[in-house]
């Protein structure tokens, strides 16, 4: 993330960020700064023209600041952020953001860092890109979660209520993650819900894929507004289309070749994790062509299922995450859906084959086919 | 003893779209399993076994809701015994009256066997609540199915759902409601069977030819 808050000449920085020079010192060639501007316009659904439209964009860029906030989060966003390999192009693309807040990586601590932050709000107040990562706790007035004395509610109306926008990366900052998974202790939510006035685009995921992120910049960048979302508030060029629909596994499904337990045959060839209950058919993500840490790979792609992690509420709705469908509630954990309906079905049979054997026997059922006046009105 | 008569009960839209649906059904629920519980049937990785399966499905499933929406438009143009009031007995004393005299036998409490011409009191209001089961079957169905194109006119109707329930909730409800129907038919066969032995009025014929043999109303 190159130099955030190292010293206080954060205006100075600005001034001077030139996006060649950055490329030149960290060893990135002209033609490899193309590439990444094609594949960013490849993942935001751009026709190809718009490369070099993205290389003028980022070249003439100014830095809009950043303010990242940490709620209740397991970091993982951020590591997924900063454990890229070597130095990538994508990286010195983050780099343009000044990120002038962010609690696992800023120099400042203490009263000076919340005065930083302070400073920014009042300062850049509507101008600047508030990032929010982990959910946030609203039971008991929000106590759950404070930092240098304030609630994470109040931390979030506060900074995200001034900002040109708010991105809410992972799942938790998105739609409350696990922290919000039933029993729920702490009353988490996400963004959207914990500062309703705030303008939220979601990036969820499970952790967030970076690439993500840096596609949302970009565009940001190009077109000075956020990407057109869908009914969750996520970006379409990452979540408008099932991983089922794009999965490299996805002509076994419909050819009809299952892995029917881990390790068999089946597995061991690449076969569809559809009956290992993956849950690619219920999740939106671009996980399939995006993948994972430098495009390396992805859950599916390792032989293991879909958790459905960007879909809300993914934890107990997608749970048994080895099954395919929920367990019935009232049952025991072992019954599924059709365990029982088929029990219903077998039982139903039963019950009237008993009533034909008693209908049978009552051979001298009175008044049958004919008309009663004291029954029938008509 | 009063006369019989040969009456005109089942008009052709309702035994139309009575077969159709039955049609629909069997194939919905044979392919649906299987979309459910997939075997590897599949010999080689270009074949497409589970893409007919759904292919078979999702025009079942086509077939199915319009024939449902047939029988409801058919209910307001149709003669009495297809008239939505038919549906719901309960509504008039006498309906309440027939609907309790016929569970009673039913339950082997009471010899009595209420006449009817058409649809039987217990009968119409099981026909109703299983319209309901139809009703929840195409909504969840077609709802998953929408997603193949987010953004599309379907999904766009149909992708609030997805909302209030979670794909994998309605997934559930899909395969309940399944269930529930497969019951549903096993107590309709039944008790058309034991109707024909019990009413001696043709009502297993009367669904192809649509006439009875009984006494007026």
């Amino acid at each position: 993330m190159g130099k955030k808050s190292d010293d206080g000449n954060l205006a100075e920085n600005k001034q001077h960020f030139d996006l060649s020079r950055q490329l030149t010192e960290r060893g990135v060639s002209r033609r490899d700064f193309m590439k990444f501007c094609s594949a960013m316009s490849a993942a935001l659904a751009l026709p190809a023209t718009f490369a070099p439209k993205i290389a003028q964009a980022l070249d003439e860029v100014k830095r809009p600041t950043l303010v990242w906030l940490e709620f209740q989060s397991c970091t993982g966003d951020t590591e997924a952020l900063l454990r890229a390999s070597n130095p990538t192009v994508a990286e010195i693309i983050l780099d343009i953001l000044s990120v002038d807040y962010m609690d696992t990586i800023m120099a400042a601590a203490g009263h000076q860092a919340e005065e930083n932050r302070a400073k920014i709000i009042k300062e850049e107040k509507g101008k600047y890109i508030a990032v929010v990562e982990g959910s946030i706790p609203l039971k008991d007035d929000g106590i759950y979660c404070c930092i240098g004395g304030r609630t994470a509610v109040d931390i979030a109306r506060e900074v995200c209520g001034g900002a040109f926008a708010t991105i809410a990366v992972g799942t938790c900052a998105s739609y409350g993650g696990l922290p919000a998974a039933a029993p729920n202790p702490t009353g988490a939510v996400g963004t959207k819900e914990a500062v309703p006035a705030a303008t939220v685009l979601n990036l969820p995921g499970c952790p967030l894929n970076p690439d993500n992120l840096t596609a949302t910049v970009v565009h940001f960048l190009l077109f000075k507004k956020l990407p057109a979302v869908d009914q969750f508030g996520r970006p379409l060029f990452a979540y408008g289309k099932k991983i089922h629909d794009n999965c490299e596994r996805r002509p076994h499904f419909d050819a009809g070749q299952y892995v029917q337990i881990w390790g068999d045959e089946a597995h061991r060839k690449g076969h569809c994790l559809y009956k290992m209950g993956c849950k690619g058919p219920e999740t939106f993500h671009n996980c399939p062509t995006q993948r994972y840490n430098d495009r390396t790979s992805w859950p599916v792609a390792s032989g293991h299922g879909c958790a459905g992690c960007s879909q809300p509420q993914f934890w107990d709705t997608m749970t048994p995450l080895y099954r395919r469908l929920p367990n019935v509630p009232g049952f025991g954990i072992e019954s599924t859906a059709d365990k029982i309906g088929l029990g219903l079905a077998a039982g139903t049979a039963a019950v009237f084959a008993g009533h034909a054997v008693v209908s049978a026997m009552r051979g001298e059922d009175k008044m049958e086919g004919k008309k009663r006046e004291d029954i029938n009105n008509g | 003893m009063s006369k019989l008569k040969i009456l005109y009960v089942w008009e052709i839209p309702v035994r139309v779209t009575h077969w159709v649906n039955v049609l629909a059904i069997v194939t919905l629920c044979i392919t649906g399993i299987f979309i459910g519980h997939p075997l590897s049937i599949g010999k080689s990785a270009s074949g497409f076994t589970m893409g007919w399966i759904r292919f078979l499905h999702f025009t079942a499933a086509y077939v199915f809701a319009i024939g449902l929406a047939v029988r409801a438009y058919w209910s307001f143009v149709g003669n009495k015994y297809s008239n939505w009031r038919a549906f719901f007995p309960f509504l008039t004393a006498d309906g309440r009256k027939k609907a309790a005299a016929t569970f009673k036998y039913y339950t082997f409490i009471d010899r009595d066997l209420p006449h009817t011409v058409g649809h039987n009191a217990v009968a119409s209001t099981a026909y109703f609540l299983v319209f309901l089961l139809y009703l929840g079957m195409i909504v969840t169905g077609f709802t998953l199915y929408s997603e193949h194109a987010p953004g599309g006119v379907m999904h766009k109707m149909l992708g609030w759902i997805t909302h209030i329930f979670s794909n994998q909730t309605l997934r559930l409800i899909h395969h309940s409601f399944m269930w529930l129907i497969i019951g549903f038919v096993i107590n309709h066969i039944y008790s058309c069977w034991l109707m024909d032995i019990k009413e001696r009025g043709g009502i297993m014929s009367s669904m192809f030819s649509g006439y009875k043999s009984m006494e007026e109303d």
